[in-house]
């Protein structure tokens, strides 16, 4: 079986005013599907970056990415796009909800671009936000739920597509110590429960040692992956 | 579904922004409303000549000296009573041509008096012209043989001079020399910037001597059928060619009138609707602006979209119906404002006949979707363009 996503010897450099900057300098790391990765790491180091190439949301300088067993260097912006739409679920650190949007239509949107009609995509958000715990604010909008519940939303719109793998950038950053510690609960349980993977970035060691496999980075190498 | 999505999208985000929405949609309405109106009266005006010119009669030939261009100083008449019979006796209808003889003159009765158009003609013109007399009757062949001072006046005219009391068979003065009314018009209403009612035909004899000319103005004929009016034209112009060799004459028909009048009003309408349409393009760039500060707006969102599986053409497809939906939506109201304001101008104004036509609004909506691609394209194509990476990060 492919593994679900692949960096061989990735590069990512950004033109600043001029200069170069090198956010990654040559990483390999593999995620398996039903992994459960920690990316840890000082800021500033490429963790982010990192997480967009693994993401297929972005596309290496040099080396080679394969998200679902396809070289991203092979597809066009809009096949990439259906790749992610198709094999990742995202999660931000700002939760990135539609503010004028229902949990349920927030949830619903990316299977709009899988061609679903309504009444399927609405169904199988219901389902999604369920499996959250959030099955009781369908019609709530982002600005009627607490910082927790916003991210449990996110969370259901990154599962309701049925993603090989879950990309969380620092999910519980905005979040108090409480409900940081149950959305990391969940998505522990999304991954031991439904075989999701999930590689999420994380400042907080204690929520590191708890993920089977550690990758740390440090400016833009890969320091430790254990 | 993906287009359903779109236009679910757009609808939203302009509803969000109701006010936004409408203040930019406002130069799209005036702009449209102003086509529309301006086309309505053009329209309008060119109708109103056709049924003028159309109310003369049918299958009118009018005989002048001269080429009749437009512009062209008038050409002093050659032309001959005596031509009229010869015409006439050619097209095998003699006593057919009606002829004329016109001048501004003063006409009294009593104390009342009235500067008007004196018109010496023949019993030809009732046959020729829809010229149909109300009271009493109109010129006889004698009163042309025998020059005999008598007129027959316009309903206007007869108003002015004999406000409501009976004309027939009172003297009144025409130029200084008494003549007798025999017969009042009909009113027929004004033509071509003039106003029939207040005319008088007199005999074109007693014109000649009254005016102290020997020749006529012009001839008028009526062919029998639309198939024979290029016959009528010719035959009346080759007798003319014949008798006169070294002089022009024109022959017109009301086709042609209508024609040369048809390119003016045309030309002025379209004139006039192209300076209305600045302003739709005015609204245009406004709509492009909007759009604009629209995706800078919902860049994040964008970025999301993006990376969730939106393609490039989806979020392209996205604003650019929002921008179509702006355009569209003003056009829709601007027909509206200007089917309204041209119903409202021609009822107020009487000398303004405001025609709606069909097509002007369906040009009017479909400018107005043109011009949401238009000047949408460029704000969607940059939407559908940004990177996701960078959409997501922007604040
Ligand atoms: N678009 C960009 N243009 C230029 N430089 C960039 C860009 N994106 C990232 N960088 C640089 O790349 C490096 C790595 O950035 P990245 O966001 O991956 O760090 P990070 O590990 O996620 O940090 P943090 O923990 O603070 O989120 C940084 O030095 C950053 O300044
Ligand atoms: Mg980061």
């Amino acid at each position: 079986m492919t593994a679900a996503l692949e960096a061989v010897d990735v590069t990512r450099s950004y033109q600043l005013d001029g200069l170069t900057v090198e956010a990654l300098k040559g990483v390999s790391v593999t995620i398996e599907r039903g992994d459960y990765a920690a990316v840890v790491g000082p800021s500033g180091s490429g963790k982010s970056t990192l997480m967009h190439l693994l993401g297929g949301l972005d596309r290496p300088t040099t080396g080679v990415l394969r998200v679902g067993g396809r070289d991203v260097a092979d597809l066009s912006a809009d096949e990439l796009a259906e790749v992610r739409n198709a094999t990742i679920g995202f999660v931000f650190q700002a939760f990135q909800l539609l503010g004028r949007t229902s949990a349920l239509d927030n949830v619903a949107m990316p299977l709009v671009y899988r061609g679903l009609r309504r009444p399927e995509r609405r169904r199988r958000a219901r389902e999604a936000l369920d499996r959250v715990g959030m099955g009781h604010r369908l019609d709530h909008r982002p600005g009627q739920l607490s910082g927790g519940e916003q991210q449990r939303v996110a969370i259901a719109r990154a599962l309701v597509g049925d993603p090989q793998v879950l990309l969380a950038d620092e999910p519980t950053g905005n979040l108090d110590t409480r409900t940081g510690d149950e959305v990391m609960a969940l998505l522990e349980e999304l991954n031991s429960e439904q075989g999701v993977a999930v590689v999420l970035v994380t400042h907080d060691l204690e929520v590191a040692a708890r993920a089977r496999r550690s990758i740390r980075v440090r400016d833009g190498l890969l320091e430790v992956d254990a | 579904m993906r287009f359903a999505e779109a236009w679910r999208v757009a609808v939203t985000a302009l509803r969000a922004n109701r006010l936004r929405s409408l203040l930019t949609m406002l130069g799209v309405i005036i702009g449209v409303a102003a086509v529309v109106v301006l086309v309505a009266i053009g329209t309008g005006a060119k109708q109103e000549v056709e049924d003028q010119v159309n109310g003369l009669g049918a299958n009118l030939v009018i005989v002048v000296p001269g080429k009749l261009e437009l512009g062209s100083a008038p050409t002093k008449s050659r032309l001959e009573l005596g031509d009229a019979d010869r015409i006439g006796r050619a097209l095998g209808q003699p006593g057919q041509v009606a002829v004329s003889l016109a001048s501004g003159e003063t006409v009294r009765y009593g104390s009342r008096s009235a500067f008007t158009t004196v018109n010496g003609t023949n019993p030809a013109v009732p046959e020729v012209f829809v010229r149909p007399v109300a009271r009493g009757q109109y010129l006889r062949q004698s009163d042309v043989d025998t020059r005999r001072r008598v007129a027959v006046v316009g309903a206007g005219l007869a108003e002015t001079l004999f406000d409501g009391s009976d004309p027939l068979g009172r003297s009144i003065s025409v130029g200084g020399v008494r003549f007798r009314v025999i017969g009042v018009f009909e009113e027929v209403g004004s033509s071509l910037g003039t106003d029939r009612d207040s005319e008088v035909h007199i005999p074109v004899t007693a014109a000649q001597r009254l005016f102290g000319d020997e020749r006529v103005d012009a001839f008028a004929l009526k062919a029998p059928s639309t198939d024979e009016i290029e016959d009528v034209r010719r035959t009346a112009l080759a007798v003319l060619a014949e008798r006169y060799p070294d002089e022009e004459f024109s022959a017109v028909t009301q086709d042609q009138i209508l024609g040369t009048i048809g390119r003016i009003l045309g030309l002025l309408t379209t004139v006039l609707a192209a300076i209305a349409a600045i302003s739709l393009l005015v609204g245009g760039v406004g709509v492009s602006n909007i759009m604009l500060v629209s995706v800078r707006e919902r860049t994040r969102e964008i970025g999301l979209r993006k990376a969730v599986g939106a393609r490039t053409r989806d979020i392209t497809l996205q604003f650019l119906i929002e921008a179509v939906l702006l355009t569209t939506i003003g056009g829709i109201l601007g027909i509206a404002l200007g089917v309204g304001g041209s119903l409202a101008l021609s009822a107020a104004f009487e000398q303004l006949p405001a025609v709606v036509t069909w097509w002007s609004p369906a040009l009017a909506f479909t400018v107005s979707a043109a011009v949401g691609i238009f000047f949408g394209v460029v704000p969607a194509r940059r939407a559908g363009q940004l990177d996701p990476v960078v959409a997501l990060r922007t604040e």
